[in-house]
């Protein structure tokens, strides 16, 4: 019967395209587990160092390294922005590169300049016209690796060494749940001192081995280390939540669609058929 | 009950031990260092090397680490490591191969940086290799 043969094309093409997303949203699923695996063991050691570098805010040491110290004007700000690497993942990404432009506007507005440093090739290429880029990581997969970030931090902490940046900050998404996620904006460097400890109220300082400045420039590189892969981290985890979800969603966008399309087929072939016993009737009744 | 202090050795990707101790054995750039509880507050860089945590008389942990950095506070121990091994679980053929990899590349001399980091990957080779022995060692014993 060559009754809505187009409507029938249309939902086996649903229907394949229904297949994709399905199996997209289980890809991400499974994902997403190994990846809030991944954020979980890497948080101790952000913690940890969190806690140590609270500790160095509060000691009296008689070298004060720069990242520690604030500048009262800040005329250039440094942001990293952290996004994923592939699309389809819902709203995740246009989110992030809103608070982003907010921020930018922001600090415009107060005089300061922004200089980009962009990780993930989302975020490269919405960002290619639009801001000063410094520094850009791409590709970096589903388990990143320190190393692959080293390079890019460095230019902006050499940037912030040359005296080049005033501040750093660091733009990701932030993992809530599954189904919530939000940008959020870190300051990374000068390091802001955390809540004081009442056991540390007194004058005391650590012995440093060997110099006082090595040892702190290599604490604070690998602080703003840290800091940079825990945000690309938990990113990823992010980026899979919100692909599953989006998935989800599509998957049952497609089955509506396929049951509206069903409906209005259905009935046109009963129009068809209909039609098709009244012609036969009324030749009938004709001979 | 002897005094412990309490010790967290930490690497960027994992928690590897959280726990009190009565001494903890590192090598730092320094010198290796003994740390026992009310030790002064302390920062130091760690050279490659074995970090040795005695729980008790008669119970040690060994642990790789490839360099890293560690605090000394009166609340406890912390170990920042780059890469932290479980010392039962660093691989001897692994190593013997870095390590003779690194010293076919310093024979060679090519250039500058090529040497350089040849001679960082045949320290970590090195340290670990010493590691898995004594750990050998004291396994035989």
């Amino acid at each position: 019967m060559a009754v809505g043969k187009e409507i029938r094309t249309k939902i086996k093409s649903i229907q394949n395209t229904q297949k994709i997303t399905r199996a997209m949203e289980m890809v991400a699923a499974s994902k997403m587990r190994r990846a809030q695996d991944r954020m979980s063991a890497s948080r101790p050691y952000a913690q940890k160092i969190r806690k140590v570098i609270g500790h160095l805010a509060h000691a009296h040491p008689e070298y004060r390294h720069p990242y520690l110290q604030h500048k009262e004007t800040v005329k250039k700000v440094g942001l990293i922005v952290i996004s994923s690497d592939r699309g389809l993942c819902g709203g995740l990404n246009t989110n992030l590169f809103k608070s982003t432009l907010n921020a930018m506007k922001e600090w415009r507005e107060k005089g300061a300049e922004v200089e980009l440093c962009i990780i993930g090739s989302k975020a490269a290429s919405f960002f290619k016209r639009l801001g000063n880029i410094k520094a850009q990581t791409t590709h970096l997969g589903d388990a990143p690796s320190l190393n692959d970030l080293i390079g890019s931090v460095k230019v902006m902490l050499d940037a912030f060494d040359n005296s080049e940046l005033d501040r750093i900050d660091v733009i990701y998404n932030e993992f809530v749940n599954t189904m919530t996620q939000s940008p959020c904006v870190d300051q990374l460097l000068p390091v802001e001192a955390s809540e004081i400890d009442e056991e540390l109220k007194h004058h005391w300082d650590y012995l440093y081995e060997p110099e006082a400045k090595e040892v702190l420039t290599d604490l604070l590189v690998r602080f703003v280390e840290s800091q940079v892969y825990q945000g690309v981290v938990e990113n990823i985890a992010c980026e899979q939540a919100a692909r599953m979800v989006a998935m989800k969603a599509a998957s049952d966008n497609a089955g509506d669609l396929i049951g509206d399309l069903q409906l209005v087929y259905n009935k046109a072939r009963q129009a068809a058929i209909t039609q098709e016993i009244s012609e036969i009737v009324a030749g009938a009744a004709a001979v | 009950m002897a005094m412990t202090v309490h010790v967290d050795i930490v690497s960027a990707e994992a928690e590897i031990f959280s726990g009190q101790a009565t001494m903890v054995h590192a090598s730092g750039v320094m010198g290796d260092l003994g740390i026992m509880p009310r030790h002064a507050p302390l920062l130091t860089k760690l050279k490659p090397g074995e970090v040795r945590v005695v729980r008790s008389e008669d119970e040690e942990e060994f642990y790789y680490v490839s360099g890293g950095l560690l605090e000394i506070q009166p609340q406890g121990v912390t170990i920042l490591a780059d890469t932290a091994i479980r010392a039962k679980d660093l691989d001897e053929a692994a190593a013997v191969q870095a390590k003779e990899r690194a010293e076919q590349v310093l024979k060679d001399r090519q250039g500058e940086i090529d040497i350089a980091q040849a001679e960082r990957e045949l320290a970590e080779a090195m340290a670990q290799l010493q590691a898995i022995q004594k750990l050998r060692k004291k396994l035989g014993r």
